[in-house]
């Protein structure tokens, strides 16, 4: 699906906007680093920054390897990263549809898959749950962690069901996350909206 | 159908009901109306023990009259309910025909009694009952009942639909009618344009209800189901407010007076009136969830806070002629979600059972007033304007559907197909609303009025049976695209992270979009409304929330299955009576209620352990504690059961998963030297039966080995050795078997790893304990693997 992306034209328009906005983001340099994603005000009160601005620089979802991170992106790069946004286009055929639909799910997996292992662990998962619930005072850590396993456990028992008793759940893997999100329309929610005009 | 089964229930009712009626024929005809029934009541019976005491003193009398109002209002509602228990009796039924159908039916029987009886039936429907009282309940369930989330997500849609069709179908239906009505053969000349307005309007007040129910029954997807609830929610808003104005339009005697100033102000009048109306909800919602803040103590009275508020915000707009409806629903709305954080759980549930409660009070007597004047001699039958009726309904709807769906098609990213406006269209089912409506009409302005209630009930007949009836199928016939929502925490959770990863994402292309708008505004409200209006210290996440509401509902689970009996332990006496009953008395409710919550994250960590490695050493001794406590237990019970394995217990699937909840792969072990905290907390998660599973050395003695560790389970999936195991020491021997709980000192189980090795004798109990004889058969006893450096270099 993301020869599509590159393939299937993206309007003259979006690409000049989106690079004005790179320009503006990176100061007129070529490229960006993580240092200039600061200049982006809003996006500091945003729970998950952090997430989001490795995102950005996620070798995996660059397609540069299946690790680590770049220190810089160029236009394109930024574009890559642009694509998994944009929505899915109802005249594409099923087939089409279901490769676009894995690869928005394969950038939201890297998103919990911080070290890049293949399998969300436990441990990330908490992390994502304390950072999705930093913005709220009230709640305390230890919420968070519960509320991570309880979550872990639930994914547990979609993916595999009934576990033997000396089975061990390891974390889940990208075929458990398609299980998970099966029947959710990411289709519908993973877009942003002007890329589509 | 569900006949048969009503019978069985009601035969003494109908007698009942029969022989009353018959009473109170011989006994008097002051059945006039309230008031003069009212008036006379205390006359009647002075005179009546007057008259008695000239004569005798009578053993036995019959007033019927005095009682004859409540008494029948009730009947009817309770009849009503046996009719519907009846209904989901029979379990098919729902699924075929809406609730709505049946009541109706009942009400058609109700009213063949009483016209065979030749009886008057109580007033029950007049203005001001109607608007005052039976229309509020029903607007404020809607209201209240709403998914928000779904409904501000499509709300522009929703807007643009629900607003233009009602008008485009109101002025089309009336127009077209008068066109109808100027041809001389079908002798209805003399209704004027603004009549057929009106009845326009009146007529074109969807009452989706019913059709929702069978939309949540076919599970279709989330959008489709958004549209017809907004429509429901807003359409009785819009036709009312239209009505008022045209009745208003009406009493200015002469169609020649009205000047294109007075349409101009109609219109300006329509939109003050819901926008006003909206506002003024708004401020009652936020002033009684300001109030709910401080009643703590007194919870009794919280809901009828929510009621009064609610009511009154409506009362409120309607003495300014506002639009009354808009305003409880946005009362509603905002109240929801501050009044839910702040009231307790039973006053939570007190408030939606209440609440669903008086609405099917009120659609129920709506719909039986219905059956009972249907059957009467209040008809004019006339088959043009019915027919042509019928006919200009379906005609508009589709017009509007299909000419404002692909208007707002245009602007959508996920635009509704063919096959979803189809459904839509043929949900436009009429009820007890636009029946109101034209029963209220003011016989003075409508010399025709028979003419158009009859109409009206044609319509609501027609489309309540036969596209109630048929919408079942056809949704599943055009494979509507069905929803998956369950409620779950991951659900919950990737829904959050993509909220933000999108405002991100928007952020960082500096594009506005009204995802941004939801943003801000969330942002506004906790730092601002929720301070103000929430109690404190209270975690307002819905992550937050739903987690609880699930834990809280596992957990009772597990508790009614005598599983989590060990959180007696705590309350002792308590054991005996939680452990295999099913039926909880109140208090042990509520006090379960209150462990559990103290307890709650506890279980979780206890149990759970995917991944050892980076658990942080934090956990508490009170935590260790309570899992040392439930481990005893549990070890106890196996062994007064005999089982070697604690899953015979009749425990649901739930209860193995905690059991075989294993750990992560060792890799991250490796990385992390904080391992032992994982091993603690291996120990608790088996602290159910799977501790039991520890290869316990065939060997016959536990040696004396410090260093020796045990892994509890054998190989994980993926071949990774999993080895957790703990070090033991075997210097005590003798254990669980003799059930020596009490030697067991309670010390903290899991811990960080400078506590357990500090304590390592005691977790080397503990280890024994656990390890006792119970070890499966499958277990290969000669897993010893070396896990990890840091937790060989114990002392």
């Amino acid at each position: 699906c993301w020869l599509y992306f590159f393939t299937v034209p993206v309007s003259s328009d979006q690409i000049e906007q989106l690079h004005r906005r790179f320009k503006q983001l990176s100061g007129d340099q070529p490229t960006i680093r993580k240092e200039n994603f600061n200049n982006v005000p809003d996006l500091e009160l945003n729970p998950i920054r952090s997430k989001i601005v490795r995102a950005f620089f996620d070798n995996r979802n660059l397609r540069k390897g299946s690790s680590g991170l770049a220190d810089e992106i160029n236009f394109e790069d930024f574009l890559t990263i642009m694509s998994y946004f944009r929505p899915i286009d109802t005249t594409m055929d099923e087939e089409q549809v279901q490769l676009c639909r894995k690869e928005k799910l394969r950038f939201l997996f890297h998103m919990y898959d911080s070290d890049s292992d293949g399998r969300i662990t436990l441990e990330e998962y908490r992390n994502v749950v304390e950072e999705l619930l930093s913005g709220n005072p009230h709640i305390e850590k230890e919420s968070a962690r519960s509320i991570a396993d309880g979550a872990m456990m639930e994914a547990a028992s979609v993916c595999v069901g009934q576990m033997e008793p000396d089975q061990v759940y390891e974390g889940i893997t990208f075929d458990d996350f398609l299980k998970i999100w099966q029947g959710i329309d990411i289709e519908t929610k993973m877009h942003v909206r002007f890329l589509n005009m | 159908m569900g006949f048969p089964m009503l019978v069985p229930f009601s035969p003494w009712c109908w007698l009942l009901l029969l022989v009353v009626l018959k009473c109170s024929e011989a006994s008097s005809d002051l059945n006039k109306s309230t008031n003069s029934t009212a008036q006379h009541e205390p006359n009647v019976r002075f005179a009546a023990a007057s008259s008695e005491a000239d004569e005798k003193i009578s053993v036995f009398a019959l007033d019927y009259d005095y009682v004859q109002i409540p008494y029948e209002v009730t009947l009817w509602i309770l009849l009503a309910s046996l009719a519907k228990i009846g209904f989901h009796l029979y379990h098919r039924l729902p699924g075929l025909m809406p609730e709505s159908c049946l009541l109706i039916i009942v009400g058609a029987l109700v009213g063949a009694i009483i016209f065979g009886t030749d009886h008057k039936s109580p007033p029950v429907m007049d203005s001001s009952i109607y608007f005052l009282y039976l229309l509020p309940p029903i607007v404020l369930e809607g209201g209240y009942f709403m998914p928000t989330r779904p409904f501000f997500e499509n709300i522009g849609s929703i807007l643009w639909w629900a607003g233009l069709g009602a008008l485009i179908n109101a002025f089309g239906i009336g127009l077209s009618l008068y066109l109808i009505c100027q041809i001389k053969a079908f002798g209805l000349t003399d209704v004027n344009l603004l009549q057929n307005l009106l009845f326009g309007s009146l007529i074109s007040a969807v009452d989706p209800v019913a059709v929702l129910a069978v939309f949540e029954e076919a599970r279709v997807n989330e959008p489709l189901y958004m549209m017809i609830f907004g429509e429901a929610l807003l359409n009785d808003g819009i036709s009312v407010v239209l009505y008022n104005i045209l009745i208003a339009f009406t009493k200015m005697h002469k169609f020649e007076d009205i000047e294109p100033v007075d349409i101009l102000a109609g219109c300006a009048r329509f939109i003050i009136v819901g926008v006003g109306g909206v506002f003024f909800g708004i401020i009652f919602g936020f002033i009684s969830a300001f109030i709910t803040r401080f009643t703590q103590n007194i919870s009794a009275i919280e809901p009828l806070i929510v009621f009064m508020f609610s009511y009154l915000s409506y009362l409120a707009a309607e003495t300014l002629y506002l639009s009354g409806i808009l305003a409880i629903t946005a009362c509603a709305v905002t109240m929801k979600k501050y009044v839910e954080e702040n009231v307790s759980q039973t006053s939570y549930t007190t408030i939606k059972y209440f609440m669903k409660m008086l609405s099917s009070v009120s659609e129920t007597l709506i719909f039986i007033f219905m059956g009972v004047s249907t059957i009467g001699k209040n008809h004019e039958w006339n088959w043009a304007f019915i027919c042509f009726t019928l006919v200009f309904c379906q005609i508009w709807r589709a017009i509007s559907v299909f000419a404002l769906f692909y208007v707002s098609n245009q602007f959508r990213t996920f635009p509704f197909s063919i096959k979803d406006q189809c459904i839509i269209f043929y949900s436009g089912v009429r009820g007890a609303g636009s029946f109101s409506l034209a029963f209220l009409l003011p016989l003075s302005l409508f010399p025709r009025k028979k003419m158009f209630v009859t109409a009206t009930l044609v319509v609501i007949y027609f489309t309540v049976f036969i596209q109630g009836i048929t919408i079942g199928p056809l949704v599943r016939y055009l494979d509507v695209r069905k929803t998956n929502k369950k409620e779950s925490i991951n659900e919950e959770l990737h829904i959050r992270l993509m909220d933000h990863l999108k405002a991100g994402i928007e952020d960082v292309c500096g594009q506005w979009s009204h995802y941004q708008v939801r943003d801000k505004f969330k942002k506004f409200d906790h730092r601002y409304l929720r301070k103000i209006l929430t109690r404190k210290n209270q975690p307002k996440s819905s992550i937050v929330s739903l987690y609880k509401k699930l834990e809280m509902k596992q957990a009772i689970e597990m508790v009614e299955t005598g599983i989590l009996s060990s959180t007696a332990f705590s309350v002792p006496h308590q054991a005996q009576r939680i452990h295999g009953t099913k039926r909880l008395s109140p208090e042990d409710v509520e006090s379960m209620r209150d462990i559990l919550t103290h307890n709650m994250y506890q279980v979780r960590q206890r149990t759970l352990s995917y991944n050892k490695y980076n658990l942080k050493p934090q956990t508490s001794e009170k935590q260790a504690k309570e899992i040392l406590i439930r481990r005893q237990n549990t070890l106890r019970e196996s062994m007064r059961k005999g089982h070697s394995l604690p899953w015979g217990k009749p425990a649901g699937t739930k209860n193995i998963r905690y059991l075989s909840f294993p750990y992560g792969h060792p890799q991250p072990i490796r990385r992390d030297p904080k391992v032992a905290d994982f091993t603690g907390d291996d120990s608790s998660d088996s602290e159910l039966p799977s501790i039991m599973f520890k290869p316990y050395p065939r060997t016959g003695t536990l040696k004396k080995e410090t260093q020796e560790i045990i892994p509890m389970k054998s190989f994980p999936r993926g071949g990774k050795p999993c080895h957790f195991g703990y070090p033991r020491n075997t210097s005590q021997e003798e254990h669980v078997g003799a059930g020596r709980r009490e030697a067991l000192r309670p010390k903290p189980l899991f811990h960080a790893v400078d506590e357990e090795f500090e304590s390592g004798e005691e977790s080397e109990e503990e280890a024994s304990a656990g390890g006792s004889r119970w070890s499966a058969e499958h277990r290969p006893s000669k897993q010893y693997h070396r896990s990890h450096s840091p937790l060989l270099q114990r002392k």
